[in-house]
């Protein structure tokens, strides 16, 4: 029986969160939507680690829906590349859902706790479909189910603030437009190659060796598409305002996970599609990919520095780190790709720590949490502060934090492409992430004010605490990631030259 | 007891004696004594390793690998068993110091002091023993964050904003040049590991060693010299044992020591000589002690004035890393001791004089000296000393670097180094004769406070004294920078 279920681990991944999502719609009580959610998520990383048993010894896993063979029928395609996001994926879904609920019960009318969880199960799902999905036109509907629970989610915040409920709409509708620019990039290619399955396409784009209008296109559809859904700068603007007035166990899954799933797709679609057209390829990575990043690394960080608001503060860092990733990215070579996998696990785990304790901060003082009311924080919740401190000074990316291995391998691999206006770009940036960050800091513990201790709640702290050591001990102990990062790399670089 | 036993000892001791005070807090003697506790086993374990590394043992600890080629690794050098030893040595000095001026002038949180002030020594001693030149940035920024909360202690608006600039400008240059720079090293050579000797040479392109070495001396911003010397007049807004230690001894001294470890152990003082790399970096240092010194002859503040001597002596060290000769290295080194014992008993001297009588301003000592004899006493020996006035310590440094500048045939220097005793003599001495010419015209209500008398007394004394026994630290210094 449990083997049974373990055959299908690929498939289930996905389709589990989004059964038990629909299952618990109705559910009046307040805490079973989020002990079955659990459960499931629990079984999810079961899965996961199922998954990379398998892969550890075969190395590629193509699930075919319905048995339908590829290229007619829908699969999902598991390797090297996507293994450790997915990984990670599952692990940080649980760890934040276990959070949500203290958050959820305070920030939401307790009789849509079932909704919540289902709107939250959804997206787990969708997200995870991102990582899994080998078809470019089944990824639109996942891009679709995940924005629509995210949107939802994000409304959810109208309790706390009705600016939620227009950052929703927002949201919506740069969504909307990113996933028609998708879609549309995606007809075009199904109109020349009558195929969606990427692999196919790969093979079947071969024959336009020289290259056809309507391909190039295409993909400038589908990278523009995507490139809003993951917030590239210039096309962010749905980001900063969705992350700050969404509940804050919905900021935390949204910015740990839902933009680097777009990322991972992103960069796939590049290094394992695109890559037949070297020109191109090149052409988009240096004269739009390239410079768009440096911009949203310095102008994010600007902006970031004059926010008052800590988690739209915390969300224009997102803007400048994803920068980072596609800075990385536009590299062309083995080792940007690497450092930007890279990235994108530290930044998950510590945008998610960040948010998950001004998340519980907001919750506190049940009102938004800006720099003043921050004051005598640190004295007043240590445990949660001094969590803070560290994810802080690990988003700066100083020794003895998994920040610092990121920013290690970013600038080996610039250095390796002689990019160095990239690295003083790189250094003057994280050396402004200090303004941004000691603004907060100074807040918390050097104000005039003080306070007494009060109590923290374990359940809101351990998870933020498990990802604060989580953070040390991948700034110490850092080969896994690193691994995870190479394998990915292998992977993608590799891929093309066959 | 093993040796490296000893390493981990001297680095915890002082975490275990913040975490003492921290623990003892309500009981303010049993507190305060813990850094007294903890300076004399430090003390003692930095003079049993000195004395160690006089004999040729090896003391190094390595806990993990945190990327290919660097360890975190301990492994004390003769240059760092020197910076630890003064560290020490002067920390229990100020401890004893910082009970009476804290308790006389009556600041607050005295317990957030004490313990910052412990964590501080700490990485001033992990800097000193660092292995390679990621654990030494490591201990760097940690010796920056927490010397925040001292500088920034009082909480008003003036020194929050001194907080901020010196935050900002110590951060901010570590993270943009140092740690580049950092990278850059380990990119080239695959190692940060300190070698007698250097590592660079025949790894590194020698036409962009300039530029390296232009990042490293503005990426070591404790260093202080100009034009990123702003943040150590700001600073001064702590109050005077941080003043004292951190910034005559712990903070600037890990600055100039950091730069002398990377030109005598990383870059190679041969490789330097070859290239001539260095060179313009001589003449900004000469500039800096010139600017700097004309600058406190203008200071009223006696703090300010201090500072701004503190940021001319240091680049008398950064001066003589730059020259890179034999004798011109010997005398940075000895620079560090000299220049440490001098500057802090003048600042305890400062503070000593707040305390009693509430003075900040030279042109309020009039007539002071009669009244605070001892005090004054102190001040004028310390002075001498940083002057190069023999018999005080401070002329052996002073002779070497000037020793050193005519080796290398910058008879310019030389020549810059005199006036610039000179001027010393001017805005050092001022004070004292302000105090014992003059009388005052209005009456002092001196409070008595006489652990804050005493620790400057010894340690000008011992300006005099050690001038007789400089060869027991000219051993460590030329035994190891063999060029």
């Amino acid at each position: 029986m449990f083997n049974l279920f373990l055959d299908d681990a690929a498939a289930l991944v996905v389709v589990l969160p989004l059964l038990i999502s629909a299952i618990i719609t109705f559910m009046p009580s307040k805490i079973w939507p989020w002990i079955i959610s659990l459960v499931t998520l629990v079984l999810h990383l079961v899965l996961s680690l199922h998954l990379l048993k398998e892969i550890s010894i075969s190395g590629l896993i193509i699930y075919e829906f319905g048995n339908w063979e590829p290229p007619w029928g829908i699969s999902f395609k598991i390797d090297g590349v996507n293994i450790g996001l997915q990984l990670l994926f599952s692990i940080f879904a649980l760890i934040s859902t276990f959070y949500s609920r203290k958050i959820f019960l305070s920030e939401i009318d307790s009789r849509d706790s079932g909704k919540a969880y289902s709107l939250w199960l959804l997206a787990i799902g969708s997200l995870n479909g991102i990582i899994l999905t080998n078809d470019i036109f089944n990824l639109f509907v996942f891009l679709e189910i995940s924005a629509l629970a995210s949107i939802s989610l994000i409304a959810l915040g109208a309790g706390q603030n009705r600016k939620a409920l227009l950052a929703a709409f927002n949201y919506l509708i740069i969504g909307a437009i990113g996933a028609t620019f998708y879609v549309i990039g995606v007809g075009f290619a199904y109109a020349m190659t009558g195929t969606l399955n990427m692999n196919d396409l790969v093979i079947q784009l071969a024959q336009y060796s020289d290259g056809q209008l309507a391909i190039f296109a295409g993909m400038s559809f589908m990278l523009i598409g995507l490139m809003v859904k993951a917030a590239i700068f210039p096309v962010h603007i749905w980001l900063p305002p969705a992350y700050s007035y969404a509940p804050s166990a919905v900021s935390t899954l949204l910015a740990a996970l839902a933009t680097k799933t777009i990322l991972y797709f992103f960069v796939r679609l590049l290094y394992e599609v695109f890559i037949i057209y070297p020109s191109y390829l090149s052409l988009f990575l240096d004269f739009v990919l390239y410079p768009l990043s440096l911009l949203a690394i310095f102008i994010g960080t600007l902006i970031a520095i004059y926010q008052d608001d800590i988690k739209k503060l915390l969300a224009f860092s997102s803007i400048a780190q994803i920068g980072y990733i596609t800075l990385a990215f536009s590299l062309e070579d083995h080792s940007g790709i690497t450092s930007g996998f890279i990235h994108i696990f530290n930044h998950a785990l510590i945008k998610g720590g960040l948010f998950m304790a001004v998340g519980y901060f907001a919750i506190l003082q049940k009102d938004r949490v800006t720099l003043t009311s921050l004051k005598g924080f640190g004295y007043k919740y240590p445990i949660t502060s001094f969590a803070l401190l560290i994810c802080g000074l690990s988003l700066i990316g100083l020794p003895l934090t998994n920040g610092f291995i990121s920013k290690l391998y970013l600038f080996q691999a610039l250095y390796t492409n002689q990019m160095y206006f990239s690295i003083a770009l790189v250094a003057v940036s994280s050396a402004l992430a200090v303004a941004y960050f000691w603004k907060i800091v100074e807040q918390m513990w050097f104000s005039e004010i003080k306070f007494k201790l009060e109590k923290e709640d374990a359940y809101i702290y351990l998870p933020i605490w498990i990802i604060t050591v989580s953070i040390i001990v991948f700034g110490i102990y850092s080969s896994p990631i690193i691994e995870f990062s190479n394998l990915s790399a292998d992977y993608l670089i590799s891929g093309y030259q066959n | 007891m093993s040796n490296s036993f000893l390493i981990i000892l001297g680095i915890i001791t002082p975490l275990f004696a913040a975490l003492f005070s921290y623990v003892c807090r309500y009981n303010n003697n049993l507190r305060d004594s813990f850094g007294i506790i903890g300076g004399l086993v430090t003390f003692l374990i930095s003079l049993k390793i000195f004395h160690g590394i006089q004999n040729n043992e090896i003391f190094q600890i390595t806990f993990f690998t945190l990327f290919d080629g660097v360890d975190f690794t301990f492994k004390v050098t003769a240059l760092g068993s020197i910076f630890s030893l003064v560290a020490s040595s002067l920390w229990i000095l100020a401890s004893i110091y910082t009970i009476g001026y804290m308790r006389g002038a009556g600041e607050k949180n005295q317990t957030r002091f004490v313990i910052f002030y412990s964590i501080a020594i700490h990485a001033a001693l992990a800097i000193a023993w660092s292995g390679n030149l990621l654990v030494l940035f490591i201990f760097y920024e940690i010796l920056t964050f927490s010397t925040f909360p001292l500088v920034g202690h009082k909480q008003n608006t003036e020194s929050q904003s001194a907080g901020r600039l010196y935050l900002s400008i110590l951060v901010g240059t570590s993270l943009i040049f140092f740690l580049p720079a950092i990278f850059w090293i380990w990119l080239e050579t695959g190692t940060l590991d300190f070698q007698d000797g250097g590592i660079l040479i025949n790894q590194f392109p020698a036409e962009y060693l300039s530029l390296l070495i232009a990042m490293l001396v503005f990426g070591i911003g404790k260093a202080a010299i100009m034009p990123i010397h702003r943040w150590l007049p700001a600073a001064m807004v702590a109050p005077t044992p941080v003043s004292a230690l951190l910034h005559a001894v712990a903070v600037v001294k890990a600055g100039v020591f950091s730069f002398l470890v990377v030109i005598v152990y990383i870059v190679g003082p041969e490789f330097l000589l070859q290239t001539k790399s260095s060179d313009w970096l001589v003449w900004l240092a000469c500039f800096t002690i010139m600017a700097s010194s004309i600058i406190a002859i203008t200071k009223d503040d006696l703090k300010a004035r201090l500072a701004y001597s503190t940021i001319s002596q240091l680049s008398y060290i950064i001066l003589g890393a730059a020259l890179a000769s034999s004798l011109a290295l010997k005398g940075a080194s000895f620079h560090i001791i000299t220049h440490a014992l001098g500057k802090i008993t003048l600042f305890f001297c400062a503070g000593a004089i707040y305390v009693t009588a509430h003075i900040k301003k030279v042109s309020e000592l009039k007539g002071m000296g009669f009244k605070l004899p001892l005090i004054f006493f102190a001040y004028t020996l310390g002075a001498l000393s940083i002057i190069g006035v023999p018999p005080f310590i401070g002329s052996w440094s002073k002779f070497y670097l000037i020793m050193g500048s005519i080796e290398r045939e910058f008879i310019v220097v030389a020549i810059i180094l005199g006036i610039s005793s000179l001027l010393n003599i001017y805005y050092l001495l001022q004070p004292v004769v302000m105090g014992f010419t003059q009388t005052s015209r209005r009456e002092v209500k001196l409070t008595k406070a006489p652990l804050t008398v005493w620790p400057p007394v010894i340690t000008g004394l011992s300006c005099l004294i050690f001038f007789f026994y400089a060869n027991y630290f000219l051993n460590n210094v030329s035994g190891v920078i063999v060029i």
